[in-house]
């Protein structure tokens, strides 16, 4: 039977077993909206306020489930709006399909009203990209961009669709199933007896792993590793949820404000096994100075990435289930009593220094302070803290998927906040984008049916605060915590620490009255300055099956700590201020 | 720094080119030189890329490389197994005192003057770059007017083949 392109664009998004699509029209997908209206009750379209926003809710989707998330924009600057969620479902590995429309074919190259060659423009953030020109190639087209985006390390997908070819009709014949992603290659079985026998040898092993543990669905494979060779394990800012928190091995995030105790004790390893992660400059610090004391394995289903950042001792391409599952069997079980000995060691110290910097910062007044972080008037012991927020949230919060912003509460979260299980935790780690959130959340939130929080910042929230009016409209359970200290305070951090203070447009002294904003878009919202004002606002937001949220004020001057200086090392470590 | 030369399938499609020389320029790699020309197979064009670099930098370029959709087949090439061949065509000035010496240059150096005129000459010369190098510095002196130049091609010696996905 003819159909037309739109309508076989639909049928092949239902095919492969898309059932919610983000997105925002304009005309030239018009055609692909009025399909999209007439399969309402099979396909579910989310119309966001802002085409990032529908980009970041796609991504959100795709963290939080694993699969594809798909989302549908029109030509030129609907295309372009959804750049910089597709750089950071690139930068993240999300398996992502964007579709957009294009002017007909025939107008293509003359500058036409809404033109622009997203190919080229999204040629460097996605994993491949397409214009159709020919209708009878659009449905494997489709399917292709499908399969891309899932296989191997996932990454995001542009299928770019000019008008002509969503009118044209053809023939469409329907697939029973939804593309198989390519085969995962497995890692070679010599490399790991080497990799064996470099543990077998190892007094002080260390695993480093990454958010490929959490694609590659391997949290109980990397588990039975740690505790079969007895390692101690951190992570990059992308690896959270994979393991348990709490887990006995789990020393948490490393890196620029990773733990003191993961980051030290990986630099005091003799062997650190790193599992799908990619040395992010965030995660290592000064590359000259890092690695200066152990060996490394590298295993990672990215060829590419070995080698990449670190040049590893043995660098294994593979998929990371298969090669932690063939490493434990290979590997003595080990037990390392003297390096658990030291583990504790840093563990205290850890408590000590964090501490003793919490106490720190509480005797700072925040006299001189021109921002409106409201707290002035409180007691020291009144004042909310940016953990005890973290921690009456996630007292209230079950198991509810986390999503945050990007900015000093995104490292409070990573920090703090207690995990149990994979893609509960989602987050802009390698492109450390400000307003991910609002779409990320919502996207999660329409995926898992339940109640999602938001952490954000009052400058991160400021950049796509526009989706309220999306969650407000899909009725989206939402709790957004905005920790609100009237600046943009990872950058003012630095400025204190590297600038002399010289507080350069961070500032913001705005006059956002975000409860009264909150309101005007149809959501419940409160403001509190104290714990126990939290604690009731915290009760009443997910009690209520909407929308909420809670502007809580913190001081200007809290730090994220502890600090590797940019471009600095372990050595630099900064866990106190002056 | 080295030189190497790789080989490159890629499928015969639109943006291929922009593809593989934008993955050199995002990533900071220099690229001496780059031809793309069709093979024995419609389906699949052939390119050739000649960058310096270290073992490290090659290797992460023809992981890069692997990593890109429509890259069918990438080798770094074993100059010692291949045969490089660039073409050169160049335009001298024709001038009664000095062509005689053109001309003896053309013999020794295996070119072939492809147009002549009275006041230029165009020379057409194929080998490795070290002799193209040397043959435009011979010709300095007389007056080179313009010149260019393909870029090298490569292909192994013997049965060794860089196959094409069929």
């Amino acid at each position: 039977m003819l159909i037309s392109g739109a309508k076989i664009v639909v049928e092949t998004l239902i095919e492969q077993g898309c059932d919610t699509v983000f997105g925002y029209p304009g005309g030239q997908v018009i055609k692909l909206f009025d399909e999209l209206y007439l399969c309402r009750d099979r396909i579910n379209h989310i119309l966001t306020a802002h085409e990032q926003g529908a980009s970041h809710a796609a991504d959100g989707y795709a963290r939080a489930t694993g699969k594809v998330g798909v989302v549908i924009a029109t030509s030129g600057p609907g295309a372009t709006n959804l750049v910089t969620g597709i750089a950071t479902a690139y930068l993240d590995s999300v398996p992502m399909v964007a579709i957009t429309g294009n002017v007909p074919c025939s107008l293509i190259g003359r500058d036409s009203f809404q033109e622009v060659d997203i190919v080229g423009v999204t040629m460097p953030i996605t994993k491949h990209n397409f214009i159709v020109k020919n209708i009878t190639e659009l449905a494997d087209t489709l399917r292709m961009a499908f399969k891309i985006a899932k296989s191997g390390r996932p990454g995001p997908v542009l299928v770019d669709i000019p008008k002509d070819i969503q009118v044209a009709q053809c023939e469409f014949e329907p697939k029973n199933q939804p593309v198989i992603p390519a085969p995962i290659p497995f890692a070679p079985d010599d490399k790991l007896e080497k990799a064996a026998e470099l543990i077998n040898a190892a007094e002080r092993p260390y695993i480093y792993f990454g958010g490929g543990i959490i694609t590659g669905k391997a949290s109980g494979e990397l588990i039975a590793l740690a505790e079969k060779i007895d390692a101690p394990m951190g992570c990059s800012l992308m690896g959270l949820s994979a393991v348990p928190s709490d887990h006995p091995l789990f020393l948490g995030m490393q890196g620029m404000h990773g733990h003191f105790a993961s980051s030290i004790a990986e630099d005091e390893a003799d062997l650190v096994i790193a599992l799908g992660a990619r040395f992010s400059d965030r995660a290592t610090g000064n590359k000259k100075r890092f690695a200066q004391n152990f060996k490394i394995i590298h295993i990672d289903i990215d060829g590419a990435e070995l080698h990449k950042n670190i040049s590893a001792d043995l660098g294994i391409k593979g998929d990371i289930k298969d090669a932690a599952a063939r490493l434990t069997e290979l590997a003595e079980a080990k037990s390392h009593p003297q390096w658990h000995q030291r583990i504790s060691e840093l563990r205290s110290e850890e408590k000590l220094r964090t501490e003793k910097a919490l106490q720190a910062s509480y005797q700072k007044s925040c006299e001189n302070c021109s921002t409106s972080c409201g707290n002035n008037s409180l007691t020291t012991e009144q004042k909310l803290r940016p953990y005890d927020i973290i921690d009456i949230i996630s007292a209230h919060a079950g198991d509810s998927v986390v999503a945050t912003d990007v900015g000093q509460h995104q490292m409070w979260a990573a920090q703090r906040y207690p995990l149990k299980k994979p893609r509960t935790f989602l987050t802009s780690g390698g492109l450390g984008t400000m307003g991910f959130g609002m779409g990320a959340a919502i996207g999660a939130a329409i995926a898992t049916g339940k109640h999602t929080v938001l952490f954000t910042g009052d400058g991160s929230f400021g950049m796509n605060l526009n989706e309220l009016a999306t969650a407000v409209s899909q009725n989206i359970p939402l709790v957004i915590v905005i920790m609100n200290n009237g600046v943009l305070g990872m950058v003012r951090q630095w400025q204190t620490l590297f600038f002399d203070k010289h507080y350069s447009n961070t500032t913001l002294a705005r006059q956002t009255d975000f409860v009264k904003l909150a309101e005007a878009f149809g959501a419940r919202s409160t403001r509190v300055f104290s714990k126990d004002e939290l604690e009731k606002a915290a009760a009443e937001a997910f009690a209520f099956n909407g929308t909420y949220v809670i502007d809580c004020a913190v001081d200007c001057d809290e730090f994220v700590l502890p600090m590797l200086p940019p471009g600095g090392s372990i050595d630099d470590i900064i866990t106190d201020i002056k | 720094m080295d030189q190497y030369v790789i080989g490159v399938i890629v499928s015969n499609v639109s943006g291929v080119l922009s593809r593989v020389s934008g993955m050199f320029t995002r990533r900071g790699f220099n690229i001496d030189c780059l031809t793309v020309g069709e093979t024995e197979s419609s389906g699949f064009s052939r390119i050739t890329v000649a960058f310096r670099g270290d073992d490290e930098i090659k290797e992460r370029i023809v992981q890069q490389l692997q990593k890109l959709h429509d890259v069918r087949e990438v080798e770094v090439l074993n100059r010692n197994e291949t045969v490089i061949r660039e073409l050169l065509l160049i335009k001298v000035r024709n001038k009664t005192e000095t062509r005689q010496d053109i001309m003896t240059a053309v013999e020794i150096f295996r070119s072939k003057i492809v147009d002549y005129s009275p006041t230029a000459l165009v020379c057409e010369l194929t080998g490795e770059t070290s002799k193209i190098d040397a043959f435009i510095e011979l010709l300095k002196p007389y007056g080179i007017m313009e010149m260019c130049r393909t870029g090298i091609v490569a292909i192994e010696r013997g049965d060794n083949c860089l196959k094409t996905v069929k």
